[in-house]
């Protein structure tokens, strides 16, 4: 008998359950999992935009509005000289196509290395209920590029906003299809913390100093 | 299809499972100590300082949080059933999950035991020439002491949680499951780094997070394997998650070549909707937090075109003891979403902190888990380390009844004769006369009529033989001279 045997063989017995499963009992399992019922939902803000920039803002992130994706450069060209930060970055390949050079930002389209200190992504949706970004991996879209810069800035479409996770999952499940998850998938909640030593907050840690997010529309 | 790396032939290695079976030993005999190190923990004033703080940060930070929803009660009796429901067929979901996980390119393996973890995290490190392995915190691999097997085999692990690494240099356990370096105070890690990284002493917080951040960043980019644990695993489509606010375990499931997450057969849950509600409460309840920084779902192996994450995806589902409470009066505990809140609110944990209950999981949840994981015989205090005030049982986000659960293994250890002589004795005696009216009424009547000379003209007794450990700390109240059934006789 393998461990694995052995394991799901004790939990049968300690169930009072003998043999394998049977038929019925994986199909209340399967009618669960294809169902995947949602559970209760908090209140949530009645105006989505407005309330994603509430939470966000108090985790710390900053949160700018722009019209269009043409004003998205200069928006952000503002925002670094603001901050003395450098106007190079890294970003995903969907938004090198915009007017960087002519907003002063030298720009490369490729994954954040460990010495890039601007990574500019966009993100798959963002969840209003805790001014949350859900960022999917992929080759247009690596994992990196919102982790191991300092300042990891992300441009947001108002029409990619969504009020929840439940409502995150269902986009999810709507667009792409039958293996939905990526291999990493990751809600993004404010810049990298740590508050270890003595419970003092310190932001930082290993990711992100700072998070931004344009909101676009 | 499930898979094993021993039976795809390459031998366990049998030093480092038994050196970390040695060190589990170590370590339960240390729970069998929570009376002779608690003396010294209360008396203690750095440890007592850092408690405090832990009240006012994660404490009054749940209370907040959780005020701030208008379903709170809706959220936790959900949150339970839904632990409910895997445990209940926690076979067929863990089969789910192992299906859903190796279609997407995972290798499922299942450990009996800790020293099982180990030695098929060794295995995987040989197969695939891992000289370094970077971890993010997890309780699990504390359980197995698996760096202590992991250096043995040879292979450098570093710890990148903040407080993990810091107590990885000082070679101490965590003494919180969440903030795991609560004991120890700033002068103590700057001295710490001072002497191990060999750079000028830095007194301030954010210098020696930035200083931790810049050492730990080179291994993460050279690591060949990252270590993770899971908060939890979903059956639906094969993920499991972990749930941090550093951003050390997107580093440790991003970068490295090969990933390794492991966690308890326990952790199942059903589907990414019922994994929504424990998000729900997970961080508002360890943290005080709406919502970690990060929350990394991990599914299957990478693309062939992307730039980053691992090649190979390895998960360890351990039992560890948590099969025999299964289908027991104690399986409610394995709802356990280790948020560490009953542990926050304990008045005891809040005295004596971590260390004292001798072994990985601290507080109410310790003074459970412990006991059965481990075995009633090799933690007799911690089944008492309660006043039953049932401040854990209010806050648990999954409703479990912990002091309920406390009793009953009180219960046991009295069944299965594990208690001191002396109190076995004294029930016995007690017992013996209770079952005799007639000398009982004798008995209670000289009792009550000798406290009351004990007493004094002040009415309070400072010392009460066999009974020092009540007066020590205050002086008991005397009776008045009768007993209750006289005074019951006299009104009637």
């Amino acid at each position: 008998m393998s461990a694995r045997d052995n394991i799901l063989a004790r939990i049968r017995t300690a169930q009072g359950r003998s043999g394998a499963p049977g038929a019925e009992e994986r199909a209340a399992v399967a009618a669960h999992l294809n169902s995947h019922p949602e559970g209760p939902r908090p209140q949530q803000a009645s105006d989505p935009v407005a309330g994603f920039a509430a939470c966000a803002t108090k985790l710390s992130t900053t949160v700018d509005q722009v019209a269009g994706m043409a004003e998205v450069p200069p928006a952000i060209a503002r925002y670094l000289e603001q901050n003395n930060l450098p106007k190079a970055a890294v970003c995903w390949p969907e938004l090198f196509e915009l007017e960087w050079e002519a907003a002063g930002i030298k720009i490369e389209a490729r994954a954040a290395e460990g010495s890039d200190l601007v990574g500019i992504t966009s993100a798959f949706c963002a969840i209003a209920e805790t001014g949350t970004l859900l960022t999917l991996s992929g080759p247009r879209t690596p994992a990196t590029t919102s982790l191991l810069p300092e300042t990891h800035i992300a441009v947001v479409r108002a029409c990619r906003m969504v009020r929840s996770m439940e409502d995150a999952w269902k986009l999810l499940r709507d667009e792409r299809g039958a293996s939905f998850m990526p291999r990493a998938a990751n809600f993004i909640s404010g810049p990298s913390r740590t508050a270890d030593i003595e419970q003092t907050l310190v932001l930082g840690a290993h990711g992100p100093y700072r998070v931004h997010i344009v909101l676009v529309g | 299809m499930h898979n094993n790396v021993h039976a795809a032939g390459l031998p366990p290695t049998q030093d480092s499972a038994l050196i970390s079976d040695i060190l589990i030993i170590i370590m339960q005999v240390a729970s069998m100590h929570f009376k002779a190190r608690v003396g010294a923990k209360l008396a203690d004033v750095k440890l007592q300082a850092a408690l405090k703080k832990l009240q006012g940060n994660f404490v009054k930070g749940r209370a907040d949080r959780m005020a701030e929803l208008d379903n709170v009660e809706a959220l936790r009796t959900h949150a339970a059933a839904i632990r409910d429901r895997v445990l209940n067929n926690l076979d067929v979901y863990l089969e789910e999950f192992e299906k859903n996980a190796t279609a997407r390119g995972a290798i499922v393996h299942w450990a009996e035991t800790t020293a099982d973890v180990n030695r098929i995290v060794c295995e995987l490190a040989q197969r695939y020439h891992v000289k370094k392995a970077v971890k993010s915190k997890s309780m699990v691999s504390e359980e197995c002491a698996l760096n202590d097997a992991l250096e043995a085999a040879g292979v450098e692990v570093v710890e990148t949680d903040l407080g993990e690494y810091i107590l990885q240099l000082a070679k101490e356990p965590p003494s919180h499951i969440i903030a795991p370096v609560i004991h120890k105070g700033r002068d103590e890690i700057s001295d710490l780094f001072a002497a191990k990284h060999q750079l000028p002493r830095k007194t301030d917080i954010g210098e020696l997070t930035l200083e931790a951040r810049q050492m730990l960043r080179r291994h993460f980019l050279t690591a060949d394997m990252g270590i993770s644990g899971a908060n939890f695993i979903v059956a639906e489509t094969g993920t499991t998650l972990i749930v941090t606010n550093e951003g050390n375990g997107r580093m440790t499931t991003t970068l490295p070549r090969v990933h390794v997450a492991i966690t308890g057969i326990e952790k199942v849950v059903p589907t990414l909707e019922d994994v929504t509600t424990l998000l729900r409460l997970l961080p508002r309840s360890a943290t005080g937090q709406t919502i970690s920084n990060y929350i990394s779902f991990t599914t299957g192996t990478k693309d062939a075109e992307d730039a980053f994450g691992a090649e190979h995806f390895h998960i360890i589902l351990l039992d560890g003891g948590r099969t025999k409470l299964i289908g027991t009066d104690m399986q409610e505990m394995l709802r356990c979403i280790r948020c560490g809140a009953c542990m926050n609110h304990c008045p005891v944990y809040q005295n004596v902190g971590g260390h004292a209950y001798g072994w990985v999981y601290p507080g109410p949840m310790g003074s459970i888990l412990t006991p059965t994981y481990v075995g009633l015989e090799n933690a007799l205090d911690l089944p008492h380390a309660s006043t039953f005030c049932n401040q854990c049982g209010v806050v648990c986000p999954v409703k479990i009844p912990l002091p309920d659960l406390m009793r009953k293994l009180r219960e046991k250890q009295v069944e299965r004769g594990l208690r001191p002589w002396q109190e076995r004795f004294a029930f016995k005696a007690w017992s013996w006369v209770a079952q005799r009216p007639a000398l009982y009424a004798i008995a209670a009547r000289v009792g009550a009529r000798a406290l009351k000379w004990m007493g004094g003209s002040r009415k309070l007794i400072h010392h009460l033989p066999f009974a020092g450990g009540w007066t020590e700390g205050r002086d008991m109240p005397a009776p008045q001279g009768k007993t209750f059934r006289e005074l019951y006789g006299e009104r009637k």
